[in-house]
C-alpha cells in the first residue's frame, strides 16, 4: 500500500488532485480513498489531503501519518508547516519548486529523496493560471508509478471538461519535467 | 450488472437513493450531510428523475415535508447530520407513529457543545426511542447497499416504518472509494415501485396523524412497539434477497473470526474496518481475538447477540456517545441488558472512542483488546473509560 | 347495532392509527363542551364574514339572507365569534 500526504492552501485544488488520483487507481481496478482532512477549509489556509492505493480492499480508515510520498502544491508552505513530518525514511518529497533538491535538503534539513518540478512555471504556461494541482499529479505519476498517466486521463475529462486537455499538457510536461534528484 | 466506480460517498448515497427513484427529497444542508443535499438536489434540477426537491429552511420543516409528502403515498427521501437531526428531534416520533416509510441518510457527527463538526455517533443515540429502524453502514459500499434496501424494509406492509441509514461523517461521508454501483434494472427489480397503504386524496380519504386518549394511546405504541419486532423477520428476508441478487451478504451482527474468540470487540460504523486489521495482528500473535460488526441499532439483534458472545470471556463494547451519569455508552448498556439473563455471558469492558472526530489507529485497537481483560478485574461493573483521554 | 367507540385491543388499531372513514369527526359534538352560546342580533350585522372565518369549529353558515348562524351541534361556546365581530352583532348568552 502506498500512502500520500498532499499540502496545498485552501482553493489551489488538493483535494481534487487527491480524488483524480484515487479515481485513476479505482479505474486500473485497483483500490483506493482519497479524503480531505476533515473539518472546514478556508481559502488560502494551508490544507491536506490524503491518498491510500492498493492492490487489495482498504480497510484502514485512520488518518495517514507516516505517508510514502509527500507533495507540496506550494512552496511558500514549507516554512509554515512541517511538510516532512511522519514522511517514512525511504519516502519522497515531491515539491513544486525551481530549487534544486539540494538547496531544499538544507532548507528542510531533510536527508530523505527529494524530487523537484517547476510545477508554478508549467500551470502558468500551459493553463494561465497558477493552480499547481493537476501539474504535481503528473510528477507523482512519475515518481511513484502509483498509476498509469493514461488512467489520469477519464477523471480529468469528467472533472474539466473543456479545459481538461490543457490540463492534461501540464501534467504530461510534469511527468517529463519532474527532477529525480534522489540522493 | 454493477459497475465499479470511484465516487465520494456522500455522493453515492444521493445516487443510490436516485435509483430508488424517490418522488420527493425534502433536505436541509449541513456539515458533513452537505454533499448528499447537493447532489440530491442536482439530480432532481436535471431532470435525472421524476422527482420534487422541497428547498426548506431548517431540518424541523424537512422531516415535517417529508411527512406530509410521504402521506400522499410519495417515496421520500431526507438527509441530516447532528444538530439538523436533533432539531428534527419533535417530528421523528411522529414520521413513525404516522407509520411512514421516509428514508433518511445521517451523516454521524457529533453534537455541540463545545462546537464540533466531527464525526461520532451522538446524534444518532439521542433518536434511538424514535421508533425508526437503525442500520449502520462501515464504508461506502453498505451506504450504497443500505440504502436502498432501507426502502424496501421500510414500505413492506409488516414494517411501515422510517429507517435511517448511519454513515460515519467525513470517514466515509468525504471518502472517494470504489464502489459498486448496482444498474437501474437491478433496482427496479428489487425494489417494486411504491404502494402505499394509504394516501392523502380525495379519491382514498383518510385522516393521519390523529389524537389518542388515554385509553388508547398504550395501544397505540405497542402497535409500533410490535412493528419494528415484526420487522426483524422482514430485515432478514430483505437482506436475504440482496444476497441472492447483488451477492453481499448482510447480517444484524457482522462477525469477525469471532468462531473461538476469548475476547471480543463489538464496534459499530467504519471503525470496525480499521478494528478488523488490529483482530488479524492479534490472531497473528496467537491471541484468540474477535470482532463484532453491530450493523442494526434498532430494532437491537438481542438473539444474535447472545449466540455471538456466548464462548467469550471478554467482551469490549466500543461506544462513540456518551450518556453521562449512565451505564458510559449506549450501545454498551443495550449490550448489557442483552446478556443480563445469560448462563454464561463474557465480562464486559466499556471504551468510549472516537469522540468528536478523535481518530483511533491499529495500535489503539490493540491496545485496548490487550488490556480488555485486565480491566475487567479492575472496572466495577457499572465502569467505562474514555479511551485515550488525557488525565 | 351501534359502532363500537373505537378498537378494543392493540391488534385492532389501524396502523398509525389512521381513520379511514369520512367525516367521522362529525359524529363527535363539541356542542356538549359548550356553557354560553353565541346569539346574533342581524339588525347590527354588516354581513363582513369575519365570524365565518375566525371560527374554530367551522361550525358557522351563511343563510339564504347572507347572515351567519353556528351550528349548535358543534359550536363550543367559546366567545371568538363575538369578539372578532366589530360592529357587535354577536352576544354571548348562557345556555338555558
Ligand atoms: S362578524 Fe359580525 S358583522 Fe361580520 S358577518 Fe359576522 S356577525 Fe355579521
Ligand atoms: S362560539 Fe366559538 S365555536 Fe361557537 S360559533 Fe362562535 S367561534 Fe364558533
Amino acid at each position: 500500500m502506498i500512502e500520500v500526504r498532499w499540502h496545498g492552501r485552501g482553493g489551489q485544488g488538493a483535494v481534487t488532485s487527491v480524488e483524480m488520483l484515487a479515481l485513476a487507481a479505482i479505474e486500473e481496478g485497483k483500490f483506493a480513498q482519497g479524503f480531505p482532512s476533515f473539518g472546514p477549509e478556508r481559502r488560502g489556509a494551508p490544507v491536506t489531503a490524503f491518498n491510500r492505493v492498493d492492490d487489495h480492499q482498504i480497510k484502514l480508515r485512520s488518518g495517514i501519518y507516516n505517508p510514502d510520498v509527500v507533495v507540496v502544491l506550494d512552496e511558500s508552505l514549507i516554512s509554515l508547516v512541517n511538510v516532512t513530518e511522519g514522511l517514512k525514511p525511504d519516502g519522497v518529497l515531491i515539491v513544486n519548486t525551481t530549487r534544486s533538491a539540494k538547496e531544499l535538503a538544507k532548507l528542510l534539513n531533510y536527508s530523505g529523496k527529494i524530487a523537484t518540478v517547476d510545477a508554478l512555471g508549467i500551470a502558468r504556461q500551459e493553463l494561465g493560471v497558477p493552480i499547481t494541482n493537476t501539474t504535481m499529479l503528473g510528477a507523482l505519476i512519475k515518481v511513484t508509478n502509483v498509476v498509469k498517466l493514461d488512467s489520469v486521463k477519464g477523471p480529468i475529462e469528467h472533472r474539466f471538461g473543456r479545459i481538461a486537455q490543457k490540463n492534461m499538457n501540464a501534467l504530461q510536461r510534469a511527468h517529463k519535467e519532474v527532477k529525480l534528484n534522489y540522493k | 450488472m454493477s459497475k465499479r466506480i470511484g465516487m465520494e460517498v456522500a455522493i453515492a448515497a444521493a445516487e443510490a437513493a436516485a435509483l430508488c427513484r424517490f418522488d420527493v427529497a425534502a433536505v436541509y444542508p449541513i456539515t458533513p450531510q452537505s454533499h448528499v443535499a447537493e447532489h440530491l438536489s442536482d439530480i432532481v434540477a436535471d431532470g435525472r428523475i421524476d422527482a420534487e426537491f422541497i428547498t426548506v429552511e431548517s431540518e424541523h420543516s424537512a422531516l415535517s415535508s417529508a411527512i406530509g409528502a410521504a402521506g400522499t403515498g410519495a417515496r421520500v427521501v431526507t438527509a441530516t447530520s447532528s444538530q439538523g437531526l436533533m432539531y428534527m428531534h419533535e417530528v421523528l416520533p411522529i414520521a413513525s407513529a404516522m407509520r411512514l416509510p421516509i428514508v433518511m441518510i445521517i451523516a454521524n457527527r457529533a453534537v455541540s457543545g463545545p462546537l464540533n463538526i466531527w464525526n461520532d455517533h451522538t446524534d444518532i443515540m439521542h433518536e434511538r426511542d424514535t421508533g425508526w429502524i437503525s442500520l449502520f453502514a462501515q464504508n461506502g459500499q453498505e451506504v450504497v447497499d443500505m440504502t436502498i434496501q432501507a426502502f424496501k424494509i421500510g414500505e413492506h406492509r409488516d414494517v411501515m416504518l422510517p429507517v435511517n441509514v448511519n454513515m460515519d461523517g467525513f470517514q466515509l461521508t468525504h471518502m472517494v472509494e470504489p464502489i459498486l454501483m448496482p444498474e437501474q434494472e437491478e433496482v427496479d427489480k428489487f425494489l417494486p415501485a411504491y404502494k402505499p397503504y394509504a394516501m392523502v386524496h380525495p379519491d382514498t380519504p383518510v385522516s393521519m396523524g390523529t389524537l389518542a386518549m388515554p385509553e388508547f394511546y398504550a395501544e397505540a405504541l405497542k402497535a409500533k412497539d410490535m412493528a419494528m419486532a415484526a420487522s426483524r423477520k422482514i430485515i432478514a428476508q430483505v437482506w436475504k434477497d440482496w444476497e441472492k441478487q447483488f451477492g453481499r451478504k448482510y447480517e444484524p451482527i457482522e462477525a469477525h473470526r469471532a468462531e473461538d474468540a476469548e475476547v471480543l470487540m463489538l464496534t459499530m460504523g467504519s471503525m470496525g474496518e480499521t478494528a478488523e486489521i488490529a483482530i488479524n495482528e492479534l490472531r497473528k500473535h496467537g491471541v484468540k481475538a474477535g470482532l463484532l460488526k453491530l450493523k442494526l441499532w434498532r430494532p437491537f439483534p438481542f438473539e444474535e447477540l447472545k449466540k455471538l458472545t456466548k464462548n467469550a470471556k471478554v467482551l469490549v463494547v466500543t461506544d462513540r456517545a456518551v450518556s453521562f451519569g449512565g451505564p458510559g455508552g449506549p450501545v454498551c448498556g443495550e449490550v448489557k441488558a442483552a446478556l443480563y439473563d445469560e448462563p454464561n455471558r463474557p465480562k464486559i469492558v466499556n471504551y468510549l472512542i472516537g469522540l468528536g472526530g478523535r481518530d483511533l489507529t491499529i495500535s489503539d485497537f490493540v491496545d485496548m483488546m490487550k488490556r480488555a481483560a485486565e480491566a475487567t478485574k479492575k472496572m466495577p461493573a457499572e465502569a467505562y473509560e474514555y479511551y485515550g483521554v488525557r488525565e | 347495532m351501534a359502532d363500537k367507540k373505537g378498537p378494543e385491543t392493540w391488534k385492532e388499531m389501524n396502523p398509525g392509527c389512521m381513520v379511514f372513514r369520512p367525516g367521522s369527526s362529525r359524529e363527535y359534538h363539541t356542542g356538549s363542551w359548550r356553557a354560553q352560546k353565541p346569539v346574533w342580533q342581524n339588525e347590527k350585522c354588516i354581513k363582513c364574514g369575519i365570524c365565518y372565518i375566525f371560527c374554530p369549529e367551522g361550525c358557522i353558515k351563511e343563510d339564504e339572507e347572507g347572515y351567519f348562524v353556528a351550528d349548535l351541534n358543534y359550536c363550543k361556546g367559546c366567545g371568538i365569534c363575538a369578539h372578532e365581530c366589530w360592529p357587535g352583532a354577536i352576544k354571548m348568552v348562557e345556555e338555558d
